[in-house]
C-alpha cells in the first residue's frame, strides 16, 4: 500500500550519521543549535565516572548524588550496566543541578571525569567529551606528568589523589570511592568542604549504624582526601 | 455485576455473566441443567429394583434420589447417562436406553 | 507533609508499597527479579508491614501465587522484569479474565535474544492484550506515584483488573531522583482497605473462581472482560484528581507538553519522554512548533483523547521501544495510526523503533526526530513510515 520508492526501511533519516556506539553525531538539520552550545545549563554539573567492577564507582556516584541532594540541589546518580562481572570496565553518571532534571540519557559531554582505575587510562578514553573548562581527577600515586600522554592532548585541569595512600592511611583497608567522593566535591566545587563533612558524617551514622566504629575512618579518609587532592 | 447464577443458560447475553464467571454460592450446580447433554439414559426397572441400594453412591452426578431408605427414579436432569449404575446393579433392575 | 528525599526507582516502588502494606507478596527472588522484592523483604523482616511475603520458584508461580491470594479476597501483587513477565504469560491472562484487581510492579526490559538486560519495552508490550491495565512513567517520581495509584483504579468497582505499573529498566530502576514522597498515612488513607464482594474465604458464600467455559460462553465471558476496560479511563481520570488533592502533582491519561499549538509532535512511553522535553524546549526556543504527547495509560488505549491531542499536529513521529515484526512499525505505532485513522486526521505519521536493548537516547536524537518531521511536512511526503532511530548502517 506504500508508493513504490519507500523501501528504505531500517533507513533513518534523523539519527543517521551518529555512531551510537561513541555517542557521536553529525550536526544536521538542526546543526545551528548545536553550535550554539544549547541548552547550556550553567547549574547543571555533569560527571562521569570511570571504574572497574566491584570498585564502587557506581557506589560513589550515588553517594555524591546524596550528599548534593542534602545541600537542596536536584541529583541523578546512575550506573550504566554492561557485562557484570568483577574488573570489567564500568561507567557510572552523576547530574546536579539547581532545577528539576528531565534528561534520562547517559552523559556524552561531562564537566568532569572521575578515574577509580587509573589502568583504565589505556583501556577507555576517559577525556571523550570532556569539557576543556572542566576537569578529569585521577586515582594515582603517580605524578601528573607521567599520565599526560595518555590524556590525548586533553587541555582541561588535571587532579590526581593516591586514594590508595588515603584509604590505608584512614581506614586499613581499600575503599577507593570515599576518598575520591571528597576529592571529586573539592575538584567540582559542589559545595563547601564543612557542609560536606557535616552532611557525610550524618550519612554515615544513618548507613553504618550498626557499625560505628568504621564512621571515624571514613571521616577521616574523607578529610585527608580534600588535603591531598592536587 | 450481581453475581446471579440462575441466569446462566445457553441463551445468556454478555450481561447476564458473572463478572469474571465467578459464581458466587455454593451447591449451585442444581440450577445446571447438565442432564441435556446425555445421548444414553439409565432406566429404573421397579419391579427387579431390591432396595439395596448399591447404586446411589456410585452416582458420580448425585442423580439416585432416596426417601425413606429406598431409591425412587431418576433426575434426568443432571444425569448424563454414563451408565456406571447399570455396572453396580446385581439384579439388572437399570437398563440404559438412546436418548 | 511532603517528605523531599533522592530514590532509585526500585526504592521508590518499595516504599509505595510499605505504605500501601499489602496483604500478599509472592516474587521470585532472583534474575531476573527486580531489587523491588529485595527491599520490601526487608521490611517484612524489620516489621514495617504485616504483609504475607512469599519466596516463590519461579514466575509462574509468583503470578499464580498472587492470582490464588486475590481470588481468597486479599490484596494481592507481584513484582518482575524481563523474562520473567514472560515466564507468567499464561497467567497473566487468568488474573485477567477472573478479574482479579492485583498489581504487578514491572521493570521493563528487553526479553533475550540476543542476551540482553537493559531497558526496552518488549517485555511488558509483549503483554499488552493479556487485558491488565497498563500504566508507564517517565520518572521515579511518577513510578511512585503510580503506584499509591494502582489499587485505586484497579479494585474499583467498575473495573476489577489487574494492574501492571511499569517503568524503564535501569534507567529509572536504578537511577537515584529527587522524590518528593507522601506520609505513610496519606498513602494508606488514600489506598483504603480493600473490600472484595466475592471472596474464598468468605465463609458466608462459597464459590467458584476459574471455571469451563465452553465455546457457547466463552465470548460472551470476554466481552463482559471488555467492559470493565471501558471504565478505566474514567476511573483513572478520577483516581488522578483525588491524588492531585494530596499530592500536588497532576496526571491524566496522557501527558501534553508543549502540545496547544504544535505543528510536529512526538509520541512516546517513558524515561526517554524526559529527554524529549529539553528537546522540545530547545526547539521552541527556535521558534519551532514542537511538542509532545507521552502515554502514560496505555491499556486501555485513550484512542480518541490521543486523536483529540494531536489534531492541529502537521507532521508526527510515534515512538516503539519494542519491535512488533510487522514490516509497518511497533505497538505505539500500530495503536496511534489507527485512532488517527479513526479520527479522520489528516498529520503524516512516522513510526520509530528505538532504544532497544537499552540503546541511549539523547536530547540531539529527538531534535533529529523533529528536524525530520519539520521536513516531512515541508515536502508533504512521509517517505518510508517505518524507521529505526540511531541504527548504524
Amino acid at each position: 500500500m506504500y508508493p513504490a520508492g519507500r523501501k528504505s526501511f531500517l533507513r533513518d533519516g534523523a539519527g543517521a550519521g551518529r555512531d551510537t556506539a561513541s555517542g557521536g553525531l553529525s550536526p544536521m538539520f538542526f546543526g545551528n543549535i548545536l553550535k550554539k552550545g544549547r541548552r547550556k545549563m550553567s547549574n547543571l554539573t555533569e560527571i562521569r565516572w570511570h571504574g572497574r567492577g566491584g570498585q564502587g564507582a557506581k557506589t560513589a556516584a550515588l553517594l555524591l548524588a546524596d550528599v548534593a541532594f542534602q545541600t537542596g540541589k536536584y541529583v541523578q546518580g546512575f550506573p550504566e550496566y554492561g557485562p557484570e562481572r568483577m574488573g570489567a570496565p564500568i561507567t557510572a553518571y552523576n547530574r546536579i543541578s539547581d532545577t528539576q532534571i528531565r534528561v534520562h540519557s547517559n552523559i556524552y559531554d561531562p564537566q568532569y571525569v572521575v578515574v577509580v582505575d587509573e589502568s583504565l587510562l589505556e583501556a577507555v578514553d576517559v577525556t571523550n567529551g570532556l569539557k576543556k573548562d572542566g576537569a578529569i581527577l585521577i586515582n594515582t600515586s603517580r605524578p601528573k606528568e607521567e599520565l599526560l600522554p595518555h590524556l590525548k592532548g586533553y587541555e582541561g585541569k588535571v587532579y590526581t589523589i593516591d586514594a590508595h595512600k588515603v584509604s590505608m592511611a584512614a581506614m586499613g583497608r581499600y575503599f577507593p570511592n570515599t576518598p575520591l567522593l571528597a576529592a571529586i566535591v573539592k575538584v567540582a566545587e559542589i559545595m563547601d568542604e564543612e557542609t560536606f563533612l557535616r552532611e557525610m558524617r550524618a550519612s554515615f551514622s544513618h548507613k553504618f549504624a550498626s557499625k560505628p566504629e568504621v564512621i571515624d575512618g571514613n571521616m577521616a579518609a574523607l578529610k585527608m582526601a580534600l588535603e591531598e587532592v592536587q | 455485576m450481581a453475581t446471579d447464577i440462575t441466569r446462566l443458560g445457553v441463551k445468556a447475553t454478555w450481561k447476564d455473566l458473572t463478572e469474571g464467571m465467578v459464581i458466587a454460592g455454593a451447591g449451585t450446580s442444581k440450577e445446571f441443567n447438565t442432564g441435556e447433554w446425555s445421548t444414553d439414559k439409565p432406566v429404573f426397572i421397579e419391579e427387579k429394583c431390591k432396595q439395596c441400594l448399591l447404586c446411589t453412591p456410585v452416582c458420580p452426578d448425585s442423580c439416585i434420589p432416596v426417601k425413606d431408605g429406598k431409591r425412587g427414579g431418576f433426575d434426568y436432569g443432571h444425569c448424563k447417562g454414563c451408565g456406571i449404575c447399570v455396572k453396580s446393579c446385581p439384579f439388572g433392575a437399570i437398563t440404559m436406553e438412546g436418548v | 507533609m511532603a517528605k523531599r528525599d533522592r530514590l532509585s526507582g526500585n526504592e521508590a516502588i518499595a516504599i509505595a508499597l510499605r505504605q500501601i502494606n499489602p496483604d500478599v507478596f509472592p516474587a521470585f527472588p532472583i534474575t531476573p527479579s527486580t531489587e523491588i522484592p529485595q527491599y520490601f523483604a526487608s521490611f517484612v523482616a524489620n516489621g514495617q508491614v504485616d504483609t504475607e511475603f512469599i519466596p516463590v520458584e519461579s514466575e509462574h508461580s509468583s503470578m499464580s501465587a498472587a492470582i490464588g491470594a486475590s481470588a481468597a479476597g486479599a490484596r494481592s501483587l507481584t513484582a518482575t522484569s524481563s523474562c520473567g513477565l514472560a515466564y507468567m504469560w499464561e497467567e497473566l491472562y487468568i488474573a485477567a479474565s477472573n478479574r482479579l484487581p492485583l498489581a504487578l510492579a514491572l521493570v521493563n526490559r528487553a526479553l533475550s535474544g540476543p542476551i540482553n538486560i537493559n531497558c526496552d519495552h518488549s517485555d511488558s508490550m509483549g503483554a499488552r492484550d493479556a487485558g491488565w491495565i497498563q500504566i508507564y512513567a517517565e520518572n521515579n517520581q511518577e513510578a511512585y506515584d503510580n503506584m499509591v495509584q494502582a489499587y485505586r483504579i484497579s479494585e474499583h468497582k467498575d473495573v476489577r483488573l489487574p494492574i501492571m505499573i511499569c517503568q524503564d529498566g535501569f534507567i529509572t530502576s536504578h537511577a537515584v531522583e529527587n522524590m518528593e514522597l507522601l506520609e505513610d498515612g496519606e498513602v494508606r488513607s488514600f489506598v483504603g482497605e480493600y473490600e472484595p464482594e466475592n471472596y474464598l474465604l468468605n465463609p458466608e458464600c462459597p464459590m467458584a473462581v476459574g471455571p469451563y467455559s465452553i465455546t457457547d460462553y466463552y465470548m460472551e465471558a470476554k466481552r463482559n472482560q471488555a467492559e470493565g476496560m471501558k471504565h478505566v479511563e474514567k476511573v483513572v481520570l478520577e483516581v488522578a484528581k483525588e491524588f492531585e488533592e494530596i499530592s500536588g502533582r497532576e496526571y491524566g491519561l496522557f501527558e501534553a507538553y508543549r502540545m496547544e499549538d504544535a505543528e510536529y509532535a512526538v509520541v512516546m512511553i517513558g524515561s526517554a519522554a524526559g529527554t524529549t522535553k529539553d528537546a522540545v524546549d530547545a526547539l521552541r526556543k527556535q521558534g519551532q512548533k514542537a511538542g509532545l504527547l507521552k502515554i502514560r495509560l496505555y491499556r486501555p488505549f485513550p484512542a480518541e483523547a490521543v486523536a483529540e491531542a494531536l489534531k492541529g499536529v502537521k507532521a508526527l513521529a510515534v515512538m516503539d521501544r519494542a519491535e512488533g515484526y510487522t514490516n509497518h512499525g511497533g505497538p505505539l505505532g500500530a495503536d496511534v495510526l489507527s485512532a488517527l485513522y479513526r479520527a479522520r486526521a489528516k498529520a503524516l505519521a512516522v513510526n520509530y523503533i528505538y532504544g532497544l536493548g537499552g540503546r541511549d537516547v539523547r536530547v540531539e536524537d529527538m531534535e533529529g526526530v523533529f528536524a525530520t518531521l519539520k521536513q516531512i511536512a515541508e515536502d508533504g511526503d512521509t517517505g518510508e513510515t517505518y524507521r529505526y532511530l540511531g541504527i548504524r548502517e
